[in-house]
């Protein structure tokens, strides 16, 4: 059987084959296993999870192919809202989730098929890490996890049993620094605007997280009170867009930074010492043997979360294989690849069996390595006796105090953000 | 019958390149400019007819003083590729005798386009830095004690991009006319006592117009319709016309992006009919 390329073409092939299984009353299972390893995923997303090796181990371990496409979050978005028919499986953030749902590209899951969704960590799930914690500012996870039904396109306030996208990947974000080239120690999130670094700052130009990650250096200076960072008022978007328009004017700012490369090439050049950045690009940095910490600050993190969702157009077999690729994902390789890069997992109990006790005990619990701590690639990132930037899985995702977010007045932000930008 | 006949043949032969003028130039172009009347939610835009995009294009500050930006980078890299590409196309032109010669060394002048436009430009990135080769350099020659901050981000990078990735544009075609002076006119400047240096504003400079001009032409609407060049050089701090489209068309607004490209088109069509004003390519064409 040829393996036809155009999407359309394949499915109504694979509808036919899968109608005429049905209709025979002792399907082959050699036929079946034909038919799977036919099947072809298009997966796309933000350059975090999109790894060829996750592809790799999927062909390997389930038999289908899974075609992956990288892209920024902004291009990610375009995407699913615009072109629904080219891709099966999207993976995105879950403020670009709330964007992007009511387009109606994606379809709920139903998670009683999700095998390990009772293992899932509650911030997914009715939005509390621990029975204690307080829940975030901006668009936390849960709130946009559920819909009513299968067709829901308003988003439920309770575990309903149907997902708009299953949990795969979160962290909690921060200033990275170069401590070797600021020689104090950095507490605040007040220290990007701190005129002691003008010129060798930057921020990344990505305007839904940029606007939370400038919300909380304008709360930590007490210039702004924000109701709330994640839902911001107009007058509160056109306060905080002038802090930084006045410090972008007074030269604070050297670069803006939009992909993950660009904010490691401005880091360890030296081009910059304290910006935004993600973690794996810290730990990027650090590869090349520059000394760069993820600086944990005492207002708290900026969070994110991603997940995989699907598009509405998947169906029979097609679908049957993506939820056979999300009960996987969940299974624990996938997570424990993550975790070793400094992510955090949505089923952490099934990845700790793909990491070895002191790796586990480095990313999840905080605690001192006992060994080289190395990437999934094989880069040495810390030494025995170091411990992770932050702490423990605990002490990091319970220090959240935003996540990242689309507000209600997202629209006029964008416009200010654009201006912002070339002001 | 016979004058029929041509006619319908006449016709014949313009439309397939009139077929794919309408198809992919002006059709396009129409379709922009409906759009940009249009309207926009945050993920997908409706049709409309309202002047709003416009209204927040012109009622911004913002937009006069990226206009103005963008006008200045075309100003200013116009003036250093024509002085280069002058330079360059009369070397070229003029000093070097054997025809193999100058073909040898024109197409030395092409070589850095045997990469991308893209690599040519981020190589930059690296030389300019604050620790990159430049500022190293200067400081073990002693010039300098601390790193220059402006040679990296700032619009002296931007502008350095630009000349270096469009001066070729400004020789090609100066050195095309260039070619086709007669060299006898130049003789017989000199056989009536012109010097060397009125013999150039007097004969090469006049004759030699429509080249600086297609070249002009070149460099003024590439300038203006970049964006990757000044966001990469300018690491996002500056602003042109097009990093205005391109971070509308990222954040999925549409209209605004259609809106500020229609301006853009205008602008730009302004320019170069003050342009034609100047001189006319056709007849030397």
């Amino acid at each position: 059987m040829a393996k036809p390329k155009v999407g359309y073409t394949r499915r109504s092939l694979l509808k036919t084959g899968g109608a005429a299984l049905a209709a025979s009353a002792l399907p082959s299972p050699m036929l079946w296993a034909q038919d799977t390893k036919d099947i072809v995923l298009r997966q796309f997303g933000t350059g975090v999870s999109n790894l060829n090796d996750v592809a790799n181990k999927v062909k390997e371990d389930l038999g289908f192919t899974l075609e992956m496409t990288a892209l920024d979050s902004d291009s990610v978005t375009q995407r699913a809202a615009t072109q629904p028919d080219s891709f099966d499986i999207a993976d995105i953030e879950y403020w670009i989730c709330k964007k992007v749902w009511p387009t109606g590209n994606l379809q709920a899951m139903d998670t009683s098929k999700i095998a390990n969704y009772d293992k899932i960590v509650g911030i997914f799930r009715n939005g509390k890490l621990t029975p204690e914690s307080e829940i975030a500012q901006g668009t936390a996870p849960h709130t946009v996890g559920f819909v009513d039904g299968p067709g829901g396109t308003s988003f439920a306030d309770n575990e309903t049993g149907w997902m708009t996208l299953i949990p795969t990947i979160y962290n909690a974000d921060t200033l990275g620094i170069r401590p070797d080239l600021i020689g104090r120690p950095i507490e605040s999130w007040t220290e990007l605007l701190n005129p002691e670094f003008k010129g060798k700052a930057s921020i990344l130009d990505i305007s839904s997280i940029g606007i939370m990650d400038m919300a909380m250096v304008c709360e930590a200076m007490g210039e702004i009170q924000y109701g709330d960072k994640g839902n911001m008022t107009r007058e509160e978007i056109d306060k905080t867009m002038a802090i930084f328009t006045e410090a972008k004017r007074n030269g604070q700012f050297r670069a803006f930074w939009k992909t993950f490369d660009e904010s490691v090439n401005l880091m360890a050049s030296g081009e910059v010492v304290i910006q935004s950045m993600w973690s794996p690009a810290i730990t990027a940095v650090k590869s090349r043997g520059i000394p760069c910490v993820y600086q944990p600050l005492k207002e708290g993190y900026r969070s994110w979360g991603g997940g995989i969702g699907l598009s509405s157009s998947l169906s029979g077999m097609e679908l049957d294989a993506a939820y056979e690729y999300i009960n996987w994902y969940l299974s624990g390789w996938v997570g424990g690849y993550l975790m070793r890069q400094g992510y955090y997992s949505a089923v952490p109990e099934t990845s700790k069996n793909f990491m070895s006790e002191n790796e586990w005990g480095y990313w999840f619990e905080g605690k001192e390595a006992t060994d080289v701590i190395t990437s999934p690639t094989g880069d040495t990132l810390a030494q025995a006796g170091e411990t992770r930037d932050g702490g423990s899985f605990y002490d990091r995702m319970g220090a959240v105090a935003c996540w990242n977010a689309v507000m209600d007045e997202n629209q006029y932000m964008v416009r200010k953000w654009n201006e912002f930008i070339a002001a | 019958m016979q004058v029929k006949n041509r006619h319908i043949v006449g016709w014949l032969e313009a439309a397939p390149l009139a077929v794919v003028l309408l198809g992919f130039l002006i059709a396009p172009i129409v379709m922009i400019v409906i759009v940009s009347f249009w309207g926009a939610t945050e993920f997908s835009i409706y049709p409309a007819f309202q002047f709003d995009n416009y209204e927040f294009l012109f009622g911004s500050p913002v937009t006069y003083r990226v206009f103005g930006a963008t006008l200045k980078y075309a100003f200013i890299t116009w003036a250093l590729t024509l002085a280069i590409g002058f330079t360059v196309a009369y070397f070229l032109a003029f000093h070097v005798r054997s025809l193999t010669m100058q073909i040898a060394l024109f197409l030395v002048c092409t070589i850095p386009f045997w990469t991308s436009n893209i690599i040519r430009m981020i190589s930059w990135i690296p030389f300019l830095g604050r620790n990159g080769i430049a500022n190293q350099t200067l400081i073990s020659w002693g010039v300098i004690d601390e790193p220059l901050e402006w040679l990296l981000y700032s619009d002296f990078s931007v502008i350095l991009a630009f000349v270096h990735l469009y001066t070729l544009f400004m020789v090609v075609p100066i050195f095309n006319t260039m070619m086709r002076i007669d060299k006898s006119l130049l003789e017989a400047a000199r056989d009536n006592g012109a010097s060397g240096f009125q013999t150039l504003v007097h004969v090469i400079i006049p004759l030699t117009k429509p080249g600086i001009m297609i070249g002009t032409i070149f460099v003024v609407t590439l300038v203006m319709g970049d964006f990757i060049t000044v966001r990469f050089m300018s690491g996002s701090q500056r602003a042109n016309v097009g990093r205005l489209i391109s971070n509308d068309i990222g954040l999925l607004q549409y209209p605004s992006a259609a809106a500020t490209a229609v301006v853009l088109l205008c602008t730009v069509l302004i320019v170069i009919a003050i342009l034609l004003r100047f001189v006319n390519i056709r007849k030397e064409l």
